[in-house]
């Protein structure tokens, strides 16, 4: 009898949380739907009373602005995609968020921004722009590469069988480190990358889509990465060393894998896509401090949950949908409801996607690829 | 494993050198990263002994003698013999020593030759001559290699010698490297105690020890350490193993005389000094907070700094004439139980959806909630309420009837966190051994065993945030009374990063750990805004604070004062392990494999798992 009485309070005292939750999610959609609903109104009438329901100056957009704001964040998002691809690698072999992401991919920026200044000090930039850019882009994936290697080999290898808090703890550590010591390095002044030369820069239209060179140029080199990235993991044996590591670490070394050999694989494949989006984010923003790390590294963290982590066209997708989110909804969804000063809000609303997926899909939108034990 | 313990030397010079070679760079590459950092230039204006040392300099020598100790750290093995040590490491630590001053004397040319100053900047000139002693390059490489290779030994030197001897060096040099640091302190305390002269001589008029001070102190600082050997030990172990009402009386006398020191002290301390305390204890009571979310109940909460966000923008709201929103002005004790509500409040918000989440996603997903916080506070959407960027400002201090705290009397407000700090000590001691605190330890330990015996999980973690929450919003609203206005801008996930390297530096999950840590770092090095002791250090204190955590976490994770049951958590495997080789005899091929590394048990000399623990 008392076994059955203590049970059913302790569900119903569960309930009381799940209950809440439950009020969450519905309060969020909710939200998202009037959001959303009224944007449309707006669109499509203007004066109608619902629409200026909570935004009596509401305009909605035209055309040309929703697709300029998408594709900004279809740019930026494939940033975060190529940063994410880092953290879903090293999640899914090691099972750890490796913090110190966001500085690797800040080091590929600031190698970015030294060695295109040279460049542009001697004149080479406005001749011969594109060997400065594979050069550059050299620069920035061997100095990321070796980052990501060396914060491996000092930093987390010693702990690779600890309790997984452990290490996370550790990266925020070495997060500190790198950016305090890229401070020390080279100062706090903000370094702005070169001007990008007039041909690439100009504004092209491409169906029917106005897009600056600079952000055409940042999806094309994030869509060859991704690509090749793609061939390196599932078609070379290195790949395949990587998948089978991910799986199972102990009968991956029973079949003849050399297990930290892959693991610093993996840091270096991963190293070497943030140092890309390093240059794309200076080539993009043109501003570069120690700190550039930092938001961007969490917030591909995010893009990478989004997608589910461990899976590598997840990370990719993940990194888009929240670039677009994060462009977006601000517009389509706070505008609407009369919050002003959206733009501040961004960085809340790529962190709110983060709680939104983790309530409704903590699993990812594509599905986590994760060994057994991670996934406790 | 490692190769310098199992083959035996032949001789001195038969060194493993590719050991020495890898450490020798790693030691020189130190020197080099110091050096461009800016740190030997920067700490130089802070003397320690008047003209012949500096802080600058310490921090540079003694990377040599740390890396002639750890290159020739012998890793002993179980069930090997183990062979003694000598000269055989001392020309180890020289070597690596040798090498450090070649690397740097390397810098030394480079500097002269390049100009480099554009990408580093501190590429200077002001290197060089620090480097130099100002003295010619030809002297300053020279100098460099002698005193890296003597250092070097020296490091190397403390494996070999007696304990009595290394025991009372590092006495000697802890206590004169303290005496020096607490230089501001202890004039302020001599000052109040009218005890001038006393400082005149201990310190030079620039600052610093002075030569014949530093001689005496090291001599009696020498002759304590050597009384009291062994006695120290002798006297924590009687403490520990008193039972009943003898342990009782110990424990009142020791809390009486800690509580009579921190009520008397700041009276004869200057306002610096209780301007310190004040911060160290504004500090403190966020790391007996956060002590309990991560310490006790294993929540690695990142974003923690947003309940303390509430604590200040509730006291503001309610308290401040200037609060855009809120007009009647509350006495702060009567706007304390609102803020507690708000905390409270907070705490089940934020902790409501991410209970439920694997440790790391809770720790990200946390971060993002400390973010949103702060964003929204910032917002224009909620500038209305709470002020925007621009703050609230104008807040009055707290009226107690016969006095009035404010910042500007920090003594007050010192005195003020102490009452705050007291009872958050009491609360946590309180909750550690309640059903409570053991739900919480359970849960830490494993979380699906401690539901299966019967802890409702839920629960359990939600009071651990709601009490974290609670005692943050304290320091937020002393922070608010003490400093009369608040921004967006105090509460930075960095001030969340912070609090946790105090509480692990210190030791999760154990009160004392957590003094220690707030007095040691917040007091010395100093808190996000706030100058510490050493104020040279404001630049460099969180470069300090990321390599003290990374330092922490891999040598030594249950802190400097730990928690007896969470470092037995931690060190699970060693425990295992010696039971295993004490309980059966030794089975040579499965010793000599840790299990983690694929190498095979008898792999080739300097394999890459040289390093592995």
């Amino acid at each position: 009898m008392s076994t059955h009485a203590l049970t059913t309070k302790s569900a119903k005292r569960l309930a009381a949380v799940d209950r809440f939750l439950t009020f969450i999610r519905v309060f969020l959609v909710a939200l998202i739907v009037v959001g959303l609903l009224a944007f449309i109104w707006q669109q499509v009438d203007a004066d109608n009373p619902f629409a200026r329901w909570r935004n009596p100056d509401a305009r909605g957009l035209t055309g040309d602005q929703f697709k300029g704001l998408l594709i900004s964040g279809l740019s930026q998002g494939s940033m975060y995609g190529l940063i994410a691809l880092g953290y879903s690698m090293v999640y899914g072999v090691l099972g750890f968020i490796n913090f110190a992401h966001g500085e690797v991919f800040m080091v590929g920026a600031m190698t970015g921004f030294i060695a295109s200044e040279k460049f542009a000090a001697n004149g080479m930039w406005e001749q011969n722009f594109i060997l400065c850019l594979l050069l550059i882009v050299l620069l920035a994936v061997f100095f990321s590469t070796f980052t990501a290697v060396l914060m491996e080999r000092i930093a987390y290898r010693p702990l690779r069988n600890s309790p997984r808090l452990i290490p996370l703890i550790t990266s925020i550590g070495v997060s500190f480190f790198i950016q305090n010591f890229v401070l020390g390095l080279f100062g706090p002044a903000s370094k702005s990358y070169p001007r990008l030369p007039e041909w690439l820069s100009k504004q092209r239209s491409i169906l029917t889509f106005e897009i600056a060179g600079t952000r055409l140029l940042v999806l094309v080199v994030a869509a060859v990465s991704m690509a090749g990235l793609w061939y390196v993991v599932e078609r070379t044996k290195t790949g395949k060393a990587m998948r089978a590591v991910a799986e199972d670490k102990e009968i991956a070394s029973l079949m003849g894998i050399d297990v930290n050999r892959t693991i610093v694989t993996t840091f270096a494949v991963g190293g070497a896509m943030a140092g890309i989006g390093g240059i794309l984010w200076g080539l993009m923003f043109r501003s570069v401090t120690h700190m550039t790390g930092f938001l961007p590294g969490v917030k591909a963290f995010t893009a990478a949950v989004v997608g589910g982590i461990g899976n590598l066209g997840g990370a990719m997708a993940g990194g888009i949908s929240l670039g677009s989110a994060e462009s977006i909804a601000p517009m389509v969804i706070l505008e609407p409801l009369g919050v002003p000063g959206v733009s501040q809000l961004k960085d809340a609303v790529a962190f709110t996607v983060l709680v939104l997926v983790l309530l409704f899909k903590p699993s990812g939108l594509f599905g986590e690829r994760l060994s057994a034990e991670d996934r406790a | 494993m490692n190769a310098r313990a199992m083959t035996l030397p032949r001789s001195a010079v038969d060194q493993d050198w590719r050991h020495v070679l890898r450490w020798g760079l790693i030691c020189g590459l130190a020197l080099v990263g110091l050096c461009l950092v800016g740190m030997p230039v920067e700490l130089d204006r802070r003397a320690l002994i008047e003209r012949h040392l500096s802080l600058g300099y310490l921090f540079v020598l003694l990377v040599p003698v740390a890396m002639g100790w750890v290159s020739s750290t012998l890793v002993a093995l179980e069930g090997v013999e183990n062979r003694r040590q000598g000269l055989y490491d001392l020309v180890t630590g020289f070597l690596v020593g040798l090498m450090g001053g070649g690397v740097l004397s390397l810098l030394m040319v480079a500097l002269d030759a390049w100009n480099l100053r554009d990408p580093l900047v501190n590429w200077s000139p002001q290197l060089f001559r620090f480097l130099t002693y100002e003295n010619g390059m030809g002297f300053g490489a020279a100098a460099w290699l002698a005193t890296g290779a003597v250092l070097g030994l020296a490091g190397a030197a403390l494996h070999v010698v007696p304990a009595v001897v290394r025991r009372t060096t590092g006495f000697v040099v802890f206590g004169l490297f303290f005496l020096s640091v607490l230089e501001a302190a202890i004039s302020d305390l001599s000052e109040g105690f009218g005890l001038e002269s006393l400082t005149d001589w201990l310190y030079a008029k620039k600052g610093g020890l002075t030569v014949t001070s530093t001689i005496v102190f090291g001599l009696v600082i020498a002759a304590a350490s050597l009384a009291t050997r062994g006695r120290i030990k002798a006297a924590t172990d009687r403490y520990r193993d008193m039972e009943g009402v003898e342990r009782q009386k110990a424990s009142t006398i020791l809390f009486v005389v800690i509580a009579v020191l921190c009520v008397v002290l700041p009276m004869f301390l200057g306002k610096i000094m209780n301007e310190l305390l004040a911060n160290v204890g504004i500090f403190l009571l966020l790391a007996l907070g956060l002590n309990i979310v991560v310490g006790l109940a294993g929540l690695l909460d990142l974003g923690y700094v947003a309940f303390f966000a509430v604590g200040g923008y509730a006291t503001a709201v309610l308290t401040s004439p200037n609060s855009p929103w809120f007009a009647p002005e509350l006495h702060f004790g009567v706007s304390l139980v609102f803020v507690v509500l708000a905390a409270a409040l907070t705490g089940l918000l934020i902790g409501a959806p991410v209970i439920r989440m694997r440790g790391d996603y809770l720790a990200i997903v946390t971060l993002g909630f400390g973010e949103i916080i702060r964003l929204l506070f910032m917002s224009d959407w909620l500038g209305p309420y709470f002020g925007g960027a621009q703050g609230i400002t104008n807040i009055p201090g707290v009226d107690l009837g016969f006095a009035t705290v404010k910042g500007t009397d920090p003594r007050s407000v010192f005195y003020l966190v102490l009452v705050f700090c007291a009872l958050a000590i009491y609360t946590s001691w309180r909750l550690q051994a309640s059903r409570l605190g053991r739900a919480w330890m359970a849960i830490r330990e494993d979380e699906q065993v401690a539901e299966a015996m019967g802890i409702n999980t839920v629960n359990a973690k939600l009071m651990a945030f709601v009490v974290g929450a609670v005692l943050a919003s304290f320091s937020g609203a002393v922070l608010a009374a003490k400093v009369g206005s608040i921004f967006p801008t105090s509460f930075m996930i960095l001030v969340s990063i912070i609090i946790l390297v105090v509480v692990i530096v210190g030791g999760m999950g154990n009160i004392a750990g957590v003094l220690v840590g707030s007095f040691v770092l917040i007091g010395v090095l100093g808190g996000p805004k706030q100058p510490g002791l050493l104020q040279e250090f404001q630049n460099y204190k969180l470069l300090i604070y990321g390599v003290l955590l990374v330092f922490m976490m891999l040598k030594r994770p249950e802190g400097l004062v730990p928690s007896a049951r969470r470092s037995r958590e931690l060190h699970q495997d060693e425990f295992l392990q010696d039971a295993w080789l004490k309980g059966d005899k030794l089975d040579d091929e499965d010793a000599a494999d840790d299990g983690a590394s694929v190498v095979p048990a008898a792999a080739p000399v300097g394999d890459e798992g040289g390093e592995e623990e």
